[in-house]
C-alpha cells in the first residue's frame, strides 16, 4: 500500500518537474531569440525620446554609448544608481541628459527626463512616468498640455532661486487650478536637477571621465 | 445546437466572463479608462486564453488531478511571458500600449478558470474556440465599459488610438462633447464599479426580457434559469 503511495507521489512530482523543465526551456529559448530585437527597439525608443528634448543636429556622438554612472543622489532623487547620457559635438560636450525623480507628487513618484546644455540652461524636460490624478494632475504630460515646455531655456542664473516655484507660492511658474501639488513637485525637481548639474559639472562635462566610463562599459 | 455554436454563445452571452462569471475583474476595472485601453487588453487576453486552452487540452490526460492547478499556472505564466517577449521584440509600438497590461493577464483568473473548467475536460479544437470566444466576450465588456467611462469622464471616444496605429490615427479620436470639462468620477476607480454594475444590470434585464418573450411565444414551461450562476 505504502509502495503505491510512494510510486504515485514520485510520478506526480516527476510530471510537475517535467512541465517546469519544458516551460523553462521554452522561456529560455524565447528570451534568447527576442533579446536582440528588444534591445534594439528600446534603444530606438530612447533615442526618439531624447530627440524631443535635445535637437539631434546639436550633437554627433552616439548618446546611448556615452554614459556616466550617477550614484544615488538626493538632488536627483534617485535611490538606485542611474545614468546620464552625454551629448557631444566633436570633442566638445554640448549637453547632458539626466533622469530626476520627484518624490513629493500627489500620488507616487514623478519621473522626469531633462536635457541640460553645457551652459546650464535647460533644453527640454519630459515626464517619463507618473501616477497623478487623471484629468487633474496629468497636464504635466506633453501629450495633454504644453505646460512642461515652460522650462525650456530656463536656468538657475536666469531665474533666481526664490522664483523656482509655482505662481501661487510666489514663484514664476504657471500651474493649473485644482492641482498645485503636482506642478510644485515638478518645479522643485527641475530646480534640484539644475543644482545637481552645477555641482557636478566636472563629472558630467569632462570628456575624459565620460569616455572612461563609456569605454569600461563597452569592454565588459 | 452544435457544440461550436454553443461554445460561441456561452462566451459572448450566456457565460460572459465580464458580466456573468464576473471573473478577471482586477484588470477589467483597472484599465478600462478608455475604449482603446479596454479593447487592447481584451485582445491580448483573447490571445492568451486561446493559447492556454490550446496548450492544456492536448496534455490534459497526462496531468494528475492533484497537481493540475500548479501545472496550469505554470503553463499560463510561461505563455504570457512568451507572448509578452514576442510582442516586445516584433511589435514594439504595440508593446508600448499593451506592455503594462500583459503581465496583468497572469493574475486574471478567467484564464485559469477556463483552463480548469473547459480545457481540462474537452478536445483541443473546442478548447481553443472556448478560450477565443470567452476572450471576445470579455473584450466586448471591456470595450463597452471603456467607452462609457471615456465618454462620461472625458467626453471623447477612441482617444489614444494613435498609440496603436501611429500618429495618423489621431484624427479618428471623436470628441463627442466639445468643450467638456470632464467628470472625474467616471475615470477614477469608482467609475469602473458603477459602470460595470450598469452593464451587469443591463445584461440581466435583457436576459429576463428575452426569457419572458420566448416563454410567451412558445408557451412552454421551461423553467427560468437564474441569470447569475457561477
Amino acid at each position: 500500500m505504502s509502495e503505491t503511495i510512494i510510486k504515485h507521489a514520485v510520478k506526480t512530482a516527476g510530471t510537475l518537474t517535467a512541465f517546469a523543465l519544458v516551460g523553462t526551456a521554452i522561456l529560455a529559448y524565447i528570451f534568447i531569440i527576442t533579446r536582440a530585437p528588444i534591445e534594439a527597439s528600446e534603444a530606438d525608443a530612447r533615442l526618439a525620446l531624447f530627440s524631443q528634448i535635445l535637437p539631434h543636429n546639436s550633437y554627433n556622438n552616439n548618446l546611448l554609448k556615452t554614459e556616466v554612472a550617477i550614484p544615488p543622489n538626493p538632488l536627483l532623487g534617485n535611490r538606485a544608481p542611474s545614468k546620464a547620457n552625454i551629448a557631444k559635438l566633436g570633442d566638445e560636450t554640448v549637453g547632458v541628459i539626466l533622469e530626476a525623480i520627484a518624490h513629493d507628487g500627489y500620488a507616487g513618484d514623478i519621473k522626469l527626463l531633462l536635457a541640460i546644455r553645457a551652459d546650464g540652461t535647460i533644453s527640454g524636460v519630459r515626464v517619463l512616468a507618473h501616477k497623478e490624478t487623471p484629468g487633474l494632475g496629468d497636464y504635466i504630460e506633453i501629450e495633454r498640455n504644453a505646460w512642461i515646455t515652460q522650462f525650456s531655456n530656463e536656468s538657475l542664473t536666469k531665474t533666481v532661486a526664490k522664483d523656482w516655484a509655482v505662481i501661487k507660492d510666489g514663484g514664476k511658474f504657471e500651474y493649473m487650478a485644482g492641482a498645485t501639488i503636482t506642478p510644485r513637485a515638478v518645479v522643485k525637481a527641475v530646480a534640484k536637477a539644475l543644482q545637481f548639474f552645477n555641482e557636478n559639472k566636472p563629472l558630467l562635462l569632462e570628456n575624459k571621465t565620460a569616455d572612461k566610463v563609456a569605454q569600461s562599459k563597452d569592454a565588459t | 445546437m452544435s457544440i461550436y455554436k454553443e461554445i460561441t454563445l456561452n462566451g459572448i452571452w450566456k457565460q460572459n466572463p465580464g458580466v456573468v462569471q464576473l471573473l478577471g475583474l482586477c484588470p477589467t476595472l483597472a484599465v478600462t479608462t478608455s475604449v482603446v485601453n479596454g479593447v487592447s487588453l481584451g485582445l491580448a487576453t483573447v490571445l492568451v486564453m486561446a493559447a492556454a486552452n490550446g496548450t492544456i487540452s492536448p496534455v490534459r490526460k497526462y496531468v494528475p488531478n492533484e497537481i493540475r492547478v500548479p501545472v496550469f499556472i505554470l503553463v499560463i505564466a510561461a505563455l504570457v511571458t512568451v507572448i509578452d517577449l514576442s510582442i516586445n521584440a516584433f511589435a514594439h509600438p504595440l508593446h508600448k500600449v499593451l506592455g503594462i497590461f500583459i503581465p496583468l493577464i497572469v493574475v486574471n483568473c478567467i484564464v485559469l478558470a477556463r483552463v480548469e473548467s473547459f480545457a481540462a475536460k474537452n478536445a483541443p479544437i473546442q478548447s481553443i474556440l472556448d478560450g477565443f470566444m470567452m476572450g471576445i466576450g470579455l473584450t466586448m465588456v471591456l470595450g463597452l465599459l471603456g467607452g462609457m467611462r471615456e465618454l462620461v469622464g472625458k467626453g471623447t471616444l477612441f482617444s489614444g488610438l494613435d498609440l496603436v496605429f501611429g500618429p495618423a490615427a489621431k484624427n479618428f479620436v471623436l470628441t463627442i462633447i466639445p468643450d467638456y470639462h470632464g467628470f472625474l468620477l467616471a475615470v477614477l476607480p469608482p467609475g469602473a464599479f458603477l459602470g460595470l454594475g450598469i452593464l451587469i444590470a443591463a445584461r440581466n434585464w435583457m436576459e429576463i426580457r428575452n426569457k419572458a418573450k420566448s416563454a410567451d411565444e412558445h408557451t412552454t414551461t421551461s423553467p427560468l434559469q437564474p441569470a447569475l450562476h457561477p
